[in-house]
C-alpha cells in the first residue's frame, strides 16, 4: 500500500495491526479482541480523514499511484474493446487512447487520456499529457461515432496538454479548439467523465458534452495548483494555498453549475476499490447514457451549447455603482 | 474617472478625431526607446507611422481603441459596455481580485480586458472585439467571454462578420474554471456563428498564448497576425522549463506559425485596414 503524506496516521495504525496479526500467529496469545479493536480505531481513523479532505489533499488522491486509469475502465467496463490507433496527420498520440467498445449491448466509442502504470509506462504515455496528435485522434474517433450514430465517452485524467516544442510546431493550441468546435456540434451524444486529473485546455480539449461529471476525489481546474502558485505567489510553495484558492473539487465544480453532477467514491479513494468504482461508474453511464439517446440530435446540440453559455460570473456596471451607492448610504 | 472616459466616447462617436489613450498618457515631445532596436523616435513619429518603429517595423503593442481607430471609417459604437468582473471566487493569492480589478481600472481606464464595437470599413459593417494586454495581462475572464458570446449572437442577428483581435497571456486564473469554461463556451458560440455563415476573422497580435490562443483565436475562417507577434499555446519559459533547452531564435512568432500553417497572412499594421477591406468585400461578394 502507498500512503500519502496525510494518510500517515494510517499508515502506523496498519503497521501495528500487522505486528498484532504476527503475534497472534504464534498461537501463544489470544488477540482476536485486540484485532477488533485496531479494526474499529482504523475504520473511524479514515472515516475522519477522507471526510474532510482539503482541495489539495484531493488532488494528491488524484494523482495516487495506483488509482485506476482509462484502460482499466475500459477493460472492466465494456466488451470487445478494439483500440483504434492514429491522427491520420502525424501519429500516433500514447498519451490519448481510444476505440471501439460495447457498454451493456450498445456500440460506443471510448476516449481517454491514459497515465502510465510504472516508470517505463509512465514515460511511454508521456504521464498523460497529450500532443496534438491526440486531439487530433479524439476528432477523428469522435467523427466516426457521429457518422455511425454512436454515442462518445470521454474520461479525462490530464496534468495538461504537453507544453513542448513540437507540440507548438504542430500546433497544439489549434488541435485543442478545434475539438472544442467540433465537439459543440457532434451530432452523437457526449458524456464526459473526470477520472483524476482536470488541468486546463488539456483536459477540456475532450471535455466539451453533453453532461459532464467528476468523480468525488477529482479536481478540475484552469491551472495546476503548483503552476498557479509559481506564476501568482511567484514560488512553488503555496500549492495548498492556490489548491484551496482555485476552488477545484468536485463539490465546487457541481455548486457553480460547471459540472452536471459527481460520481461517489469508495472511502479513501477510488485506488481502493477499482472493481467497486468501475462498476458503479459502469452503472452511472448505462444510466446517462440512456437518457442522452431519448433527445433529438437538433436539441440535444441546442442545450449544449445553451449550457456553455450560461457558464460565468459577472454583473452589469449600472447594479454595481448602485450598490456602491448603497452601502455609502447606510 | 468615469465621467473622463464617458466623454471620450462621446467626441468618439461624434466622429471628432480623437486622442488615444495612448497619446494622452504620452505627450507628442516625449521619446520613445524602442524595446527591438534601442531606436529613440517621438511618440508623434511613432503615431504618425501607426505605433510602429520607424527605424525596425517592430509593432508596438497599442490597445483595443487605438485599433478602432486604425480600423473604423470615423465613428464607432461600443456594445456591452456594461459588463465588469467581479471577485465572485474571493481569490487572493499575493493580492485579491478586487485589487487586481481596481487597479486595472484605475490604470486603463477600461471595463475589461476586451472592448467591442461595431462600425464601418469601407463602408461596410463589421463588429470588432479587440482586446488590451494591459488590463490583467488581457486575461479571458467570464466577462471576454461573455462580451463575445454577445457580439457573436449580434453578429449572427444582424449579419455582420465579426473580427476578434486577440492579445493575451491566456486564462484568468482568478475565475479559475470559469476562466477554463470560456474556452468552451467561446468555441460553442462560434460554431453557432459558422453554421449561420456569418464570417469570422482572428486577428492575433503580440501576445496570444494560452487558452485563447486554444480557442477563438485559432478559429478563425481567416486566421492571420501583426508581423513578429509571440503565439502560442504554453509561454515560452514553460516549454522552456519542460524541455530544459533554450527555444530557437524566431520559436512561436508569428512568421513561425505562418510557416507551419496556422495562419493564412501576417499583415503590417499599416496595412491592416486595407486588408480588412479586401475581406469584407470578399465576404460581401460571396453572400
Ligand atoms: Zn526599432
Amino acid at each position: 500500500m502507498v500512503f500519502l503524506e496525510f494518510e500517515k496516521p494510517l499508515e502506523s495504525l496498519y503497521e501495528q495491526l500487522e505486528k498484532i496479526k504476527q503475534v497472534g500467529e504464534q498461537g501463544v496469545i489470544d488477540v482476536s479482541d485486540n484485532i477488533k479493536e485496531l479494526e474499529n480505531t482504523i475504520r473511524a481513523k479514515r472515516k475522519e480523514i477522507y471526510t474532510n479532505l482539503t482541495g489539495w489533499q484531493k488532488v494528491q488522491l488524484s494523482r495516487h499511484p495506483e488509482r485506476p486509469y482509462t484502460l482499466f475502465y475500459i477493460r472492466e467496463i465494456t466488451k470487445k474493446f478494439t483500440e483504434l490507433h492514429g491522427d491520420r496527420y502525424f501519429g500516433d498520440d500514447k498519451a490519448i487512447v481510444g476505440g471501439l467498445a460495447q457498454i451493456n449491448g450498445h456500440s460506443v466509442v471510448l476516449i481517454g487520456h491514459q497515465k502510465g502504470v510504472s516508470t517505463k509506462m509512465r514515460q511511454y504515455r508521456n504521464f498523460g499529457m497529450a500532443n496534438p496528435e491526440g486531439y487530433r485522434k479524439a476528432l477523428r474517433l469522435m467523427k466516426l461515432a457521429e457518422k455511425f450514430n454512436v454515442p462518445v465517452v470521454t474520461l479525462i485524467d490530464t496534468p495538461g496538454a504537453y507544453p513542448g516544442m513540437e507540440a507548438e510546431e504542430r500546433g497544439q493550441a489549434e488541435a485543442i479548439a478545434r475539438n472544442l468546435y467540433e465537439m459543440s456540434q457532434l451530432r452523437v451524444p457526449i458524456l464526459c467523465y473526470v477520472i483524476g486529473e482536470g488541468a486546463s485546455g488539456g483536459a477540456i480539449g475532450i471535455g466539451v458534452g453533453d453532461r459532464v461529471f467528476m468523480l468525488e476525489n477529482t479536481w478540475y481546474s484552469v491551472i495546476s495548483p503548483e503552476s498557479c502558485s509559481s506564476i501568482l505567489w511567484r514560488s512553488w510553495d503555496y500549492k495548498e494555498q492556490a489548491a484551496e484558492a482555485l476552488k477545484l473539487t468536485a463539490d465546487h465544480m457541481f455548486e457553480f453549475g460547471l459540472i452536471d453532477g459527481i460520481v461517489k467514491e469508495p472511502l479513501g479513494g477510488a485506488h481502493t476499490d477499482p472493481a467497486g468504482m468501475a462498476k458503479a461508474l459502469k452503472k452511472h453511464m448505462k444510466k446517462e447514457l440512456s437518457e442522452l439517446l431519448e433527445m433529438d440530435p437538433d436539441a440535444r446540440i441546442a442545450a449544449r451549447i445553451e449550457k456553455y453559455s450560461k457558464m460565468g460570473q459577472f454583473r452589469l456596471k449600472e447594479k454595481a455603482e448602485a450598490q456602491s451607492e448603497e452601502e455609502s448610504k447606510s | 474617472m468615469e465621467k473622463e472616459s464617458m466623454g471620450w466616447f462621446r467626441r468618439l462617436k461624434d466622429g471628432i478625431q480623437t486622442a488615444t489613450k495612448f497619446k494622452k498618457e504620452a505627450p507628442d515631445g516625449l521619446w520613445h526607446k524602442c524595446t527591438n532596436c534601442g531606436e529613440t523616435n517621438t511618440y508623434k513619429d511613432l503615431r504618425e507611422n501607426y505605433f510602429k518603429c520607424p527605424k525596425c517595423n517592430a509593432h508596438e503593442r497599442i490597445g483595443s481603441h487605438d485599433y478602432f481607430e486604425i480600423l473604423f471609417d470615423g465613428k464607432s459604437e461600443e456594445l456591452f459596455d456594461d459588463l465588469e468582473s467581479y471577485d465572485f471566487l474571493e481569490f487572493t493569492d499575493l493580492k485579491s481580485y478586487t485589487d487586481r480589478l481596481e487597479k486595472a481600472h484605475a490604470k486603463t481606464h477600461l471595463a475589461d480586458a476586451i472592448t467591442v464595437a461595431t462600425g464601418k470599413i469601407g463602408r461596410k459593417p463589421i463588429v470588432v472585439a479587440a482586446m488590451d494586454f494591459s488590463f490583467i495581462g488581457g486575461s479571458m475572464g467570464s466577462v471576454v467571454g461573455e462580451k463575445i458570446a454577445r457580439s457573436i449572437d449580434y453578429c449572427i442577428e444582424h449579419q455582420v462578420p465579426l473580427m476578434i483581435i486577440s492579445k493575451s497571456g491566456g486564462a484568468r486564473m482568478m475565475e479559475s474554471a470559469f476562466s477554463l469554461m470560456q474556452m468552451a463556451k467561446t468555441s460553442a458560440k462560434l460554431s453557432q456563428m459558422g453554421r449561420a455563415g456569418i464570417p469570422y476573422f482572428s486577428f492575433m497580435t503580440d501576445p496570444t498564448t494560452g487558452g485563447v490562443t486554444a480557442s477563438y483565436a485559432m478559429l478563425g475562417d481567416i486566421n492571420f497576425a501583426e508581423p513578429g507577434a509571440l503565439i502560442g499555446f504554453a509561454g515560452p519559459r514553460v516549454i522552456k522549463e519542460t524541455i530544459k533547452q533554450d527555444l530557437p531564435e524566431g520559436f512561436q512568432t508569428a512568421e513561425f506559425l505562418l510557416e507551419h500553417g496556422f495562419l493564412d497572412f501576417i499583415v503590417d499594421r499599416s496595412e491592416l485596414r486595407d486588408k480588412l477591406d479586401d475581406l469584407l468585400t470578399f465576404f460581401q461578394k460571396a453572400a
